[in-house]
């Protein structure tokens, strides 16, 4: 099927190239980061994680929502979803790509990397995190990989794809709960401590990851021959709407929880967050910039006529994401660091350095959706599966 | 070594080609070359359980007492002065209300919220440190209760450092050897570290292990620290702590330091 | 076969820049063995010359673990004598000389051990002292 990715209009060809242009520049800041190591990032004694683990939790999530396809089609017999699931899977498969890319260019000794599996740590969370994110990476190029082939030949999917379908369910809640508890089990680090992280994750994953999935739909729609169907995206909108009001729900009940009672190391994080602290808010227009993204998109995606017409939910949809990525690409990771275990503020802020690695990773991350999308609609267009109905549905 | 180890080797693989035992099987994947009867430790070393520092905050004058100290270790350990945030250091003197931020009081005296607190790796007894590391680069020694790294292994993820409650872990974000000038090293008896690992306070296990107590302490004047075995009932940290009111940072994480204060 | 001339001329260009190595090297001296200075002042070391050849790398290995994991600091060596088991302060007491021993093979065989991005040489003791 690959060979559906080396034929393809100018513009195809065009955007490409421009995404190895990215990649190459990409690689050049790594190249200066390996040979000085992570000296040339933002991050500091103080603030030692930074925009690279934050695009890795960002990211995790948006590997997650493939279960928001998968689940209602495979569990539910929800046909609508049927003829996209390859969509969800296949963003899965960029999305964990680029998690486990922003891994290795945070480590300080990537070479070493695979200590990691010689000396396995069962205690490490981050050990459980490798199996997760890498099998939830197999799962999804085994499970795409043979539903498309079968879809391509108008046959049902071979039978033992389908405990591997229905293992990636839970897999892709694991693969973030997983993730929230390389932060969430920490003590000392009073914003992560917190129980409600990694449903706070999942309805954010869910938020972010579908509302992604309809962007893609919109694209896909005006730039192929291949409409992924006016009913599965209005559902999609249903799920966003859902899960960023859960995702905004379970915010405040972090709020009440953490100004109710009061304890200092608890609240100083989303003090410095929100409101500035101790004269350090580089942050603050940000995360009340997330926060009315939010809220917009709850007005918009609430309202089944607003909702209903494409443009909007686009908009909504857009605003879905600057929600969800501000939360958790900036402010979830250094605002658990700021202020230090000793009560003292060192602020982080990304170098340009570091930030053109960061969407070197992103480059390569939506190359590879480019050419995985290219094929799946390819085998759409082949077999003459262009609107809802068109082809008999073979699984 | 009375038998050739090649050839014992040899014998370990047949009798695992042969079944003849799981040991010899593992033995034949990731051959140990060197017999585990051939080393030993060396018998000058300092004897503990359990070791740990109190640090008489009483005998501090001035933060330069507790800077001379500092000195000392990062003299013994090269470790370079960075400027910056991007710092390394293994011990420091900080502020009573960073050091203690569990006991926010006001009405503490001044001349207490005054005085310089040395803080380093407090070697817990239920290191968040050591469970969080992916590779057991950071370990605690069983036998004597170090909290350790094996800067060999060390893959530079920095888990260790988001999970330490006390600060106490620094990352080399660059060559290390790029500060000090004109490559001389303040001690060509201890190696430095390699751009992209973590490192802390090692509570001196290179001068335990050839008896000598660590550099810190041996340098203190006037009983400032006082180092020793925890388990050992006689020794000068049990008297010390049995006669005096001390206090450990952040209690309430569980933690168990094994540095106490004495305020 | 279809395309059969672009799959041809594919394949001789695969082969081309697989076996670049091997026509680089064509006509060239091979490069002269090398040829580790051994120290004068000991005859023996911890092990057999043959085995130390071999293994030394497995030999420092599981010292290190030894020494940093395991507090075991002292080796008895093939001669019964007990030796430190430290790479800059008992290996090159002897071996005092980087470029002359270690580098030798290492460089003939194009390894580069990492050891020196912490560990002093004698050298920079020298210098350091």
């Amino acid at each position: 099927m690959l060979e559906k990715a080396i034929t393809g209009s100018k513009n195809y060809w065009g955007w490409l190239a421009f995404l190895l242009a990215v990649i190459i520049a990409g690689v050049l800041a790594y190249l200066v980061q390996y040979n000085k190591g992570l000296m040339i990032t933002g991050m500091s004694r103080d603030v030692s994680w930074g925009f690279y683990i934050a695009q890795f939790t960002f990211l995790v999530g948006v590997a997650a929502s493939a279960v928001m396809l998968v689940l209602p089609f495979y569990l539910h017999n929800y046909k609508d979803f049927g003829r996209i699931t390859i969509m969800g899977e296949f963003l899965a498969i960029s999305a964990v790509t680029m998690c486990l890319l922003f891994i290795i260019v945070d480590l300080g000794k990537p070479m070493r990397a695979l200590n990691m599996i010689l000396h396995p740590t069962p205690n490490s969370i981050l050990f459980w995190d490798m199996i997760v994110l890498n099998g939830y990476l197999a799962i999804n190029l085994v499970v795409g990989w043979v539903v498309l082939s079968s879809e391509r030949k108008q046959l049902p999917p071979p039978g033992w794809i389908k405990p591997i379908i229905y293992l990636s369910i839970p897999w892709a809640v694991s693969i973030h709960t997983v993730t929230a508890f390389l932060y969430c089990g920490l003590p000392g680090r009073g914003f992560w401590l917190t129980a409600i992280l990694a449903p706070r994750f999942l309805a954010s994953a869910f938020a972010s990851g579908p509302s992604v999935l309809i962007l893609l739909s919109l694209l896909v729609r005006k730039l192929t021959k291949f409409d992924p169907g006016k009913e599965a995206i209005q559902s999609l909108a249903k799920i966003v709407t859902y899960a960023i009001i859960l995702n905004l729900f379970f915010l405040s009940l972090e709020f009440f929880t953490v100004f109710y009672s009061q304890i200092p190391s608890h609240m100083t994080h989303l003090q410095y967050l929100f409101a500035g602290y101790h004269g350090y808010g580089a942050l603050v227009p940000f995360m009340w910039a997330s926060m009315i993204c939010g809220l917009l998109a709850i007005a918009l995606l609430i309202n089944p006529r607003t909702r209903k017409k494409e443009p909007v939910l686009g908009v909504a949809a857009v605003l879905v994401f600057i929600c969800t990525w501000i939360d958790k690409g900036m402010g979830m990771i250094s605002g658990g660091f700021v202020p230090n275990p000793l009560h003292e503020i060192t602020e982080y802020s990304p170098t340009p350095l570091e930030l053109t690695i960061t969407v070197g990773v992103y480059a390569v991350g939506i190359f590879i959706l480019t050419i995985l999308y290219k094929v799946a609609v390819g085998v759409k267009e082949e077999i003459g599966d262009f609107k809802p109905g068109d082809v008999a549905p073979s699984h | 070594m009375a038998v050739n180890r090649r050839e014992f080797i040899k014998i370990a693989g047949l009798s695992a080609a042969l079944g003849l035992g799981g040991k010899a099987a593992f033995d034949l994947v990731l051959p140990g070359q060197v017999d585990a009867a051939q080393m030993s430790r060396p018998p000058q070393a300092l004897q503990g359980s359990h070791w740990a520092m109190v640090v008489d905050l009483k005998k501090f004058k001035s933060e330069a007492d507790a800077m001379a100290l500092q000195e000392i270790c990062h003299q013994a350990h090269n470790v370079p002065t960075i400027p910056g945030k991007q710092e390394i250091k293994w011990i420091w003197p900080t502020k009573f209300e960073h050091a203690f931020t569990h006991l926010e009081n006001r009405q503490i005296p001044p001349d207490i919220l005054e005085t310089p607190v040395l803080v380093l790796c407090n070697h817990c007894e239920n290191p968040p440190c050591v469970r969080v590391c992916p590779t057991k680069a950071t370990f605690k020694r069983e036998s004597d209760g170090i909290v350790i790294m094996d800067m060999h292994r060390c893959i530079g993820c920095r888990f260790c450092m988001a999970a330490c409650p006390y600060g106490a872990r620094s990352f080399n974000f660059a060559d290390p050897r790029n500060y000090f000038k004109d490559g001389k090293l303040p001690n060509p008896d201890y190696p430095t570290r390699t751009k992209g690992v973590v490192e802390k306070c090692n509570f001196c296990a290179e001068r335990l292990a050839v008896g000598k107590l660590p550099a810190c302490v041996e340098a203190a004047k006037d009983g400032q620290l006082i180092f020793g075995d925890l388990n050992d009932p006689r020794s000068e940290v049990r008297k010390t702590l049995r006669t005096n009111y001390s206090i450990r940072r952040k209690p309430d994480l569980g933690t168990q330091p094994s540095v106490y204060y004495l305020v | 076969m279809y395309n059969a001339g672009k799959i041809i001329t594919g394949l001789v260009i695969f082969v081309v820049i697989f076996t670049l190595p091997l026509w680089w090297q064509v006509g060239k001296a091979a490069p002269p063995a090398p040829k580790p200075e051994l120290p004068k002042t000991a005859k023996v070391c911890v092990e057999d010359t043959a085995y130390m050849r071999t293994s030394h790398m497995q030999l420092l290995n599981d010292w290190r673990n030894a020494v940093v994991r395991d507090q075991d600091r002292v080796y008895v060596g093939k001669d019964g004598k007990k030796y430190s088991m430290s790479l800059t302060n008992d290996c090159m007491a002897c071996h005092n000389d980087k470029k002359k021993f270690c580098d030798q093979c290492h460089n003939y065989l194009a390894v580069a051990p990492y050891c020196w991005d912490c560990h002093l040489t004698p050298e920079q003791v020298k210098e350091s002292k």
